[in-house]
């Protein structure tokens, strides 16, 4: 099959528009990496990516890997076909990343029954690449976060 | 209570609405200036005394049907001279723009200020259904802003964002689909008493267990109805209430604070977002209280919304909202605490958030025909928005 082929096989995904702000989040699944960026100072994650820290005011802030792995704060399955090449029914979660208890993100999960979805779960990142980004899914994960 | 709730210096003065319905393919423009003039024809005014003009969220083009017009065409379409002005989407929800309309005649800014909100949703979708209005379906769009973090994830809709509140919700506090459809079944048999709504056929539970899904728990009937239609309320100077045809709905206090993170996933407690803040702010407004209250029209974009709303206002405690509506009598136009009267956005039409307000005024002047609430109640409470939006105003006569 040609690259081509292939790509007309993946669903349909609205891209990121990559820019110097957040170019770490969605380029680190090249690397096989969750980065979030981090203060310098007091070690809060920030994401949003913004340069301060929130907590202790920093300007010091740079992208470090995370573990990937968190569990599900809460999730939809979604039944509604949005675009014409992106299928329902797949299940759109909010993850809770085990590094801070308010960093989390919307995601989706896969390699998982939408009906076997429960909240606090535990999952793990993996990464799904589209053009010029790494778009950080969630599987179940046999270890607990 | 604070010292100084200044928007008692504003009250509203009138209120109008244009036709409303599905894809009724009319400019809307037209349809801003029927519920304008309108408003200002209830109001007693003429369109000089107007000397303000207030509106959310402004012209845009997108999503198609969400707005497309804003101050600048009722302004130059009805020529009118104004000393304050504002439209736009940073504001707490869709009544941020009465707020700021409050605020402005409690300051002096202005004396009558025209809050409008138009939406033609129905007919901008048309016959091409609801992916014809999807941000970011197809060419070379990427995603910025926030939208970034939702839209790759083929999560682009509130529906999805309320969705998962609600599945916390009922993961949290225990609450079913069972008790969620009350807000639907209530919205419906009131729609069946207004001759203005977009959904009046009776609808049962079964219906509503059977109908489609669009995002877990959330089926067809958690969402409200596209429509198209304009909104339009006057906000004046207190003491110019005198001179009016009607006597004054007063504005007791209003609620427009925001004091968790901007943001549909981020928020701490996503089991209630804005509304606990907006509402919280309310009480600390008045010394009234939930129990002062005689009619509720609180938002419902997503029937989730409401029980959101209901818990933040203090109608029932924090995670009771399902206990609350179960049954529905608590909530009927002749229970304790009619709510959303008109049939609200589920079946009377997405108004987005004036609508409400528009009822709640109506009701207030006793003007509400078959679908009047009895004992000519005197205390009702306006809410619009929900996730990171909210806003809410407490109405007296």
């Amino acid at each position: 099959m040609t690259d081509a082929a292939a790509a007309a096989l993946r669903p349909f995904r609205v891209l990121p528009r990559v820019t110097a702000a957040n170019e770490h989040f969605w380029t680190g699944g090249a690397d096989g990496e969750l980065r979030i960026l981090t203060c310098r100072g007091c070690g809060y994650r920030i994401h949003p990516p913004a340069p301060v820290c929130p907590r202790c005011l920093g300007r010091e802030v740079a992208p470090e890997a995370l573990s990937g792995r968190g569990v599900v704060h809460t999730f939809t399955v979604n039944c509604q076909p949005w675009y014409p090449h992106l299928d329902p029914p797949y299940v759109v979660a909010i993850v809770a990343l085990e590094e801070q208890d308010d960093l989390r993100l919307t995601t989706n999960l896969v390699d998982v029954d939408p009906d076997d979805v429960r909240i606090g779960m535990p999952v793990e990142v993996v990464f799904e690449p589209y053009d010029d980004v790494w778009l950080p899914l969630f599987r179940p994960s046999a270890r607990p976060a | 209570m604070s010292p100084e709730s200044l928007e008692r210096r504003a009250v509203i003065s009138g209120v109008g609405q244009s036709q409303v319905g599905r894809r009724l393919y009319r400019d809307p423009l037209a349809l801003t200036i029927d519920a304008c003039l309108a408003a200002v024809d209830h109001a007693g005014l003429t369109l000089a005394d107007i000397d303000g003009l207030s509106t959310y969220p402004g012209n845009m083009d997108q999503p198609p049907g969400f707005s497309g017009v804003g101050v600048t065409e009722v302004h130059d379409a009805l020529r009118l001279e104004l000393d304050w002005f504002a439209g736009g989407l940073e504001l707490p929800g869709q009544l941020g723009s009465v707020v700021n309309a409050a605020a402005a005649v409690a300051t002096g800014l202005a004396t009558h200020v025209l809050c409008f909100r138009t939406v033609w949703e129905a007919s901008a979708q048309g016959d091409a259904g609801r992916a014809s209005v999807t941000p970011g379906g197809g060419g070379t769009y990427k995603a910025s802003g926030f939208l970034q973090w939702t839209l790759p994830f083929g999560a682009p809709s509130a529906a999805n964002w309320i969705a998962m509140m609600a599945q916390r919700h009922f993961h949290e506090f225990g609450t079913t689909r069972e008790q969620l459809a009350q807000i639907a079944l209530n919205a419906r048999r009131n729609a069946a008493r207004n001759p203005n709504a977009v959904y009046r056929d009776p609808m049962t539970l079964e219906d509503y267990l059977s109908v489609r899904m669009i995002s877990t728990p959330l089926c067809l009937y958690d969402c409200d109805a596209p429509a198209d239609g304009s909104t339009a309320v006057i906000v004046s100077r207190a003491d110019t209430a005198a001179d009016r045809p009607r006597p004054p709905v007063r504005i007791e206090a209003v609620g427009t604070a925001l004091r968790g993170r901007p943001s549909w996933d981020q928020f701490d407690d996503l089991t209630t977002m804005a509304v606990r803040d907006a509402a919280a702010m309310l009480w600390e407004r008045t010394e009234l209280s939930a129990a002062d209250v005689d009619v509720a029209e609180l938002y419902d974009g997503f029937s989730f919304i409401t029980l959101a709303w209901l818990e933040a206002l203090g109608f029932c405690g924090k995670g009771e909202g399902g206990p609350f509506v179960e049954g529905g009598d608590r909530i009927a136009l002749d229970g304790p605490l009619p709510l959303n009267t008109n049939g609200g956005q589920l079946s009377g039409g997405r108004l987005h958030g004036y609508g409400l307000l528009h009822e709640a005024c109506v009701q207030l002047w006793g003007e509400a025909g078959d679908r009047q609430v009895p004992g000519q109640p005197e205390v009702a409470v306006a809410a619009a928005g929900g996730g990171p939006l909210a806003a809410c105003l407490l109405l007296t006569t």
